[in-house]
C-alpha cells in the first residue's frame, strides 16, 4: 500500500506539473520578487522605507487620483450597464436585441488599451465629432465650457466606454438567475413592480451588483493603455506613475517602483477579495 | 351564487389555443382540483385567476366582484408555486410577513400573525432561519403560510408538491388539506397526480386538450367516468370489448360469454367497456359473475396491494388483490379464471 | 410603460456607443481636405512601420495561443480526470492575472529574468520575444482556461478517455486524436479572444521594448493626424472578426454536438 501510494503521487502530479512550473516561474515568482522587493532595501536588508515613501504626497496624490477615477467609473458602469442588462433581460424588448447586446458587449469590452483612445479623441477632441457638431448645431463650444479630455472627468467619460460592456457581460447571468416565482409570487402578495424590485430583486443582486462593482474598480485601476495614450504619461495616476518608474524616466529609485507596485496589488487585491466574497454570497442564495 | 365564478374562459396565443371554453364554479371553502397532463391548460387557467394571463375570452368573478381586468396584486389571492418561490434573501418569518408588510400591517399585528402561520405548519421554531437552509417540503409549507397570512379570499396552488420526495408528498398533501379545512379557505389546486387529486379534493376537474372532460366528485369521476379520456388517466383501466346482443335489454357478450348490463348500451355492434383492476378477481366468484379465462402474465407486488397481469383472449387484464400473509402470491404462467360483476363494467362515450 | 423606459434605455447605450465609433470613422475619412477619403487608410497601409508591428504582433499572437494551448489543455484534462481536487487552486492561479496588474507582472519579469539573473531574458533580442510571448499567455490564461474548462464540461472526459485507452492509445494519442478534436472549439474560442488582447497589448510590449503593434499605436498617436483614427477603425473591425468567429464556432458545436444525442 505505501508503496503503491509514492510511485502513484508523483504520476498524477506530472500532468499538471508543466502548468505549475509555468505558474510559478512566470505568475507567481515575478509577483512575489515585487512583493519581498517592497520590503528590503538596496543591499537587501528589511526595511519599511519604501512603503513610507508611498505616502509622498506625489505618490499619495497618484493612489487618491487612481482610486477616484476607478471607482467613478466603475459606479457608472454599474450603474448603466445594469441598466442596460434588465431593459435587455426584462424589458420586454425582442429577444434578437438581448444577443446583439451581449456580442457588442464581448466586443466593446475588449476594446479598451489604445484605439480606444482614438476613438475617443475623433469624437470629444477639439475636432472630434461631437464637439464639431455641438458647436455647429447649437453654439455650445464644450472646450470653451471648460472641458479636457486629460481630466478627471474626461478620463472616466473613456473608461465607461469599457466598464458598462464588462457590466452586461457579467450581471446579465446574474438577472437571469431572478425567478419568475419570485416576482409572481409578489405580485400576488400585492407588491407593485417596484416593491418586488425594492424588496427582493435589488437585495437578491445585491452580493453580485457590489461584486461586480469591485471587479470594474480592479480592471480600471489597472489599465494604463488608454490613459498613456490619451495623455501622454501627463495624468499622474498610479499605474502611469509605475511605468514612468519602470522606464526610469522620473525617478531612481527601484524601490519605490516596487512599493507602488506593491500598493497596486493591495488595492486590486482587496478590490477582488470583496468580488470573490460576494459571489460565494450571492450564489449560496440562488441554489 | 358561488364564490368563485369562471365562465368562458379562453386563452390563444396567436391561432393556438391553450384553454379553449373554461366554466367552472368553486363554492365558498370548496377544494376543487385541476387534473390533466402537461399541456393541457390546467396551469393557464391557474394563471388566468391568478391575473399572471389575460383571457382572450371569458370573465373571472371572486365573491360576486369581476377581477378580470385586475392586476395580480389587486385581486387578494394567495398563491403556492411548484418551487423556489420563497424569496431567498428574506427570512422565513419575513418571507410570512411580506404580504402583510405590502399591506401596511402594524409590526405588532404582523409579528402576531406571522407566529399563528407558522404554528398553522407546523414550523414554530423555524421564522429566523433562510430558505436555503430549510428542505423542500419545508419550503413548500413556508410558501403556504406565506400565502395564506394576508387572508386571501382564494388559494391558488399550481403544483405545489410535484417537486417533493414521494414520501413528503404524502404526508404534505393531507397537511395541506387538513389546513385547507381549518380555515375554510377556496382553494384550486393544479396537479397531473390523479392520486394526489383524488385524494384531497372536494370536487376535481379533469382537463384534456383546453377542455375540461369532466366535472365532479373523486368518487364520480373515478367511478363514473364519462370519456374514455377520463377513464385512462385516472386510474388504471382494462378496456373490455363487448358485442352487443340486445341493444334495447342490455344483454352483450364478452368473448362468448353473455353479460347482463343494468344501462342498455344504446347502440348495435361492438361496444368497449371499461372496467377498474380492483374490479376484477382471480376465481369464479359469486353466482352472476361473468368469468372468462386467463393466464398470468406479470406479478407485481406493492406491498399491500398485487398487480397482477393476466392475458384473455387477445387482450392484457390488470387486477389488483390484496396481499394475504398466508397466500403466496399467483405465478406467472399459471391458467386462472378472472371474475368480475357486470355492474362495475363502464360504458365509455368517446 | 416597461418597454417604453426599456427602449429609451437602449437608445441611450446605442448613442453612447455608437458615436465615438462614428466619430471614429468619420474622422479616419477626413485626410483629404474637402471630401471623404480612404487617404488615412492608405497612408497606414504604405507605412513599412505598421506593416512590421501589425505583422510582429499578428505573429506573436499565434505564438501566444500555441503556448496557450500546451498548457491549458492538458492541464484542464488531467485536472479532470486525476486530481479533481486541485481544481479550485488551478482555477484560482488563472484568475490572477485578472488581480495582478498586467504592469506589475511585467515589472516583475524586468526585475527577475534581467541580465544579471540566473534566466537572464531581457538580455537578448530573442529572450525579450520569448518573455513577451510568455507574458502575453499569462494574460490570456483566464480566458483560455475557463473556455476550455467549460468545452470540456460538456463531454464526459473520463469515458472517452477510458474508451480510447481500452482500444490501446496512449497518452499523447489520447490528447491529440481524442480530447483536443473535442475541445477544438472551445480552444478556438480561446484563441480568437487572446487574439484579440494580444494584438494591440501596449505595456508588455513598450515595458519589454519590443517593437509590437501596441507602441506603434501609441507612436501613431503622437504624431500623426489622422491615421490613429484609421488604425482604430482596423482594430475595432478585427475585434468583431474575432467575436463573429467565437460566435461562429460555438454555433458550430451546438450543430456537431446535437448529432450524437
Amino acid at each position: 500500500m505505501p508503496r503503491a501510494h509514492l510511485r502513484h503521487l508523483p504520476m498524477t502530479w506530472v500532468g499538471v506539473a508543466p502548468f505549475l512550473i509555468f505558474a510559478v516561474l512566470f505568475l507567481l515568482l515575478p509577483t512575489a520578487n515585487i512583493i519581498t522587493g517592497a520590503f528590503v532595501d538596496d543591499k537587501g536588508a528589511f526595511t519599511l522605507v519604501n512603503l513610507v515613501n508611498l505616502f509622498k504626497p506625489e505618490v499619495l496624490n497618484a493612489f487618491a487620483l487612481s482610486i477616484r477615477l476607478s471607482l467613478a467609473s466603475a459606479v457608472i458602469g454599474c450603474v448603466f450597464g445594469f441598466a442596460i442588462a434588465v431593459a435587455v433581460s426584462l424589458g420586454g424588448l425582442p429577444p434578437v436585441l438581448r444577443g446583439l447586446a451581449m456580442t457588442f458587449s464581448g466586443v466593446t469590452s475588449n476594446f479598451a488599451g489604445v484605439p480606444l483612445a482614438f476613438a475617443y479623441v475623433a469624437t470629444l477632441g477639439r475636432v472630434g465629432i461631437v464637439t464639431v457638431l455641438l458647436r455647429e448645431w447649437f453654439g455650445i463650444n464644450i472646450y470653451a465650457l471648460g472641458f479636457n479630455m486629460i481630466s478627471f472627468w474626461g478620463l472616466t467619460m473613456a473608461y465607461v466606454f469599457f466598464q458598462i460592456p464588462l457590466m452586461v457581460l457579467i450581471i446579465t447571468p446574474a438577472i437571469d438567475g431572478l425567478r419568475r416565482e419570485w416576482r409572481e409570487a409578489a405580485e400576488v402578495l400585492g407588491a407593485t413592480p417596484l416593491q418586488y424590485w425594492r424588496m427582493v430583486a435589488l437585495p437578491v443582486l445585491w452580493p453580485s451588483l457590489l461584486g461586480t462593482l469591485a471587479l470594474l474598480f480592479a480592471n480600471a485601476f489597472g489599465a494604463v493603455a488608454t490613459a498613456i495614450a490619451l495623455t501622454g504619461s501627463l495624468l499622474s495616476i498610479a499605474p502611469i506613475l509605475l511605468f514612468n518608474q519602470i522606464r526610469g524616466d522620473v525617478l531612481q529609485d527601484p524601490h519605490l517602483g516596487y512599493a507602488l507596485a506593491f500598493g497596486m496589488i493591495v488595492v486590486t487585491g482587496l478590490s477582488n477579495l470583496l468580488y470573490v466574497s460576494m459571489r460565494a454570497r450571492s450564489e449560496r442564495w440562488i441554489k | 351564487m358561488s364564490f368563485l365564478d369562471l365562465s368562458g374562459l379562453r386563452k390563444s396565443y396567436g391561432a393556438n389555443a391553450v384553454v379553449k371554453s373554461f366554466d367552472l364554479t368553486v363554492e365558498k371553502g370548496e377544494f376543487v382540483s385541476l387534473l390533466g397532463p402537461s399541456g393541457c391548460g390546467k396551469t393557464t387557467v391557474l394563471r388566468m385567476v391568478a391575473g399572471f394571463e389575460t383571457p382572450s375570452a371569458g370573465t373571472v368573478r371572486i365573491d360576486g366582484q369581476e377581477v378580470t381586468g385586475l392586476k395580480p396584486n389587486q385581486r387578494n389571492i394567495g398563491m403556492v408555486f411548484q418551487a423556489y418561490a420563497l424569496f431567498p434573501n428574506l427570512t422565513v418569518a419575513q418571507n410570512v410577513a411580506f404580504g402583510l408588510k405590502i399591506k401596511g400591517m402594524p409590526a405588532g399585528e404582523t409579528r402576531d400573525r406571522v407566529a399563528d402561520m407558522l404554528r398553522l405548519i407546523g414550523l414554530p421554531e423555524m421564522g429566523s432561519r433562510y430558505p436555503f437552509q430549510l428542505s423542500g417540503g419545508q419550503q413548500q409549507r413556508v410558501a403556504l403560510a406565506r400565502a395564506l397570512a394576508p387572508q386571501p379570499r382564494v388559494l391558488l396552488l399550481d403544483e405545489p408538491l410535484s417537486a417533493l420526495d414521494a414520501k413528503i408528498r404524502v404526508s404534505l398533501r393531507a397537511e395541506l388539506r387538513e389546513i385547507q379545512q381549518k380555515l375554510g379557505i377556496t382553494t384550486i389546486f393544479v396537479t397531473h397526480d390523479q392520486e394526489e387529486a383524488l385524494s384531497i379534493s372536494d370536487r376535481v376537474v379533469v382537463m384534456n386538450a383546453g377542455l375540461a372532460e369532466q366535472v365532479g366528485t373523486p368518487f364520480q369521476v373515478y367511478n363514473q367516468p364519462r370519456t374514455r379520456f377520463v377513464a385512462s388517466f385516472v386510474g388504471t383501466l382494462n378496456t373490455v370489448e363487448a358485442q352487443v346482443l340486445d341493444a334495447g335489454a342490455g344483454r352483450l357478450a364478452i368473448h362468448g360469454a353473455a353479460v347482463q348490463m343494468a344501462v342498455p348500451p344504446g347502440t348495435r355492434g361492438k361496444v368497449q367497456l371499461a372496467l377498474r383492476p380492483e374490479a376484477v378477481h382471480l376465481g369464479y366468484g359469486v353466482d352472476g359473475d361473468v368469468v372468462l379465462p386467463a393466464t398470468i402474465t406479470a406479478v407485481e407486488f406493492m406491498g399491500s396491494v398485487i398487480r397482477v397481469r393476466a392475458a384473455c383472449a387477445d387482450r392484457i387484464m390488470a387486477l389488483d388483490t390484496f396481499n394475504r400473509p398466508d397466500t403466496p402470491p399467483p405465478v406467472v404462467g399459471a391458467a386462472v379464471s378472472l371474475s368480475f360483476k357486470p355492474r362495475d363494467l363502464i360504458l365509455l362515450e368517446g | 410603460m416597461r418597454r417604453f423606459w426599456s427602449w429609451s434605455i437602449v437608445g441611450l447605450g446605442v448613442v453612447y456607443f455608437f458615436l465615438p465609433l462614428v466619430g471614429m470613422l468619420e474622422f479616419s475619412l477626413k485626410m483629404r481636405r474637402g471630401a471623404y477619403s480612404l487617404d488615412a487608410y492608405a497612408s497606414v497601409l504604405a507605412d513599412a512601420r505598421f506593416r512590421a508591428t501589425f505583422g510582429y504582433s499578428a505573429v506573436m499572437a499565434a505564438l501566444t495561443i500555441v503556448l496557450g494551448v500546451l498548457i491549458v489543455v492538458p492541464t484542464v484534462f488531467w485536472v479532470r480526470l486525476k486530481l479533481p481536487k486541485l481544481r479550485p487552486v488551478i482555477e484560482f492561479i488563472t484568475l490572477l492575472p485578472l488581480v495582478i496588474p498586467p504592469i506589475v507582472i511585467v515589472f516583475g519579469y524586468i526585475r527577475l529574468f534581467n541580465t544579471s539573473s540566473w534566466l537572464p531574458l531581457t538580455g537578448s533580442t530573442l529572450g525579450s520575444d520569448i518573455l513577451l510571448m510568455i507574458g502575453y499567455s499569462v494574460l490570456s490564461l483566464p480566458y483560455m482556461y475557463r473556455a476550455v474548462d467549460t468545452g470540456l464540461a460538456a463531454i464526459d472526459v473520463r469515458t472517452l478517455t477510458e474508451a480510447a485507452q481500452s482500444l490501446g492509445a496512449g497518452w499523447a494519442t489520447v490528447l491529440a486524436r481524442v480530447i483536443l478534436p473535442n475541445v477544438l472549439v472551445a480552444v478556438l474560442s480561446g484563441a480568437f479572444l487572446t487574439f484579440a488582447i494580444v494584438i494591440g497589448e501596449y505595456v508588455f510590449a513598450a515595458l519589454l521594448d519590443r517593437p509590437a503593434f501596441g507602441p506603434y499605436l501609441v507612436w501613431a498617436g503622437g504624431n500623426k493626424a489622422y491615421e490613429p483614427a484609421a488604425l482604430a477603425v482596423m482594430t475595432f473591425a478585427l475585434t468583431w472578426a474575432c467575436m463573429a468567429l467565437i460566435q461562429l464556432a460555438t454555433r458550430f458545436s451546438r450543430h456537431t454536438r446535437m448529432q450524437p444525442k
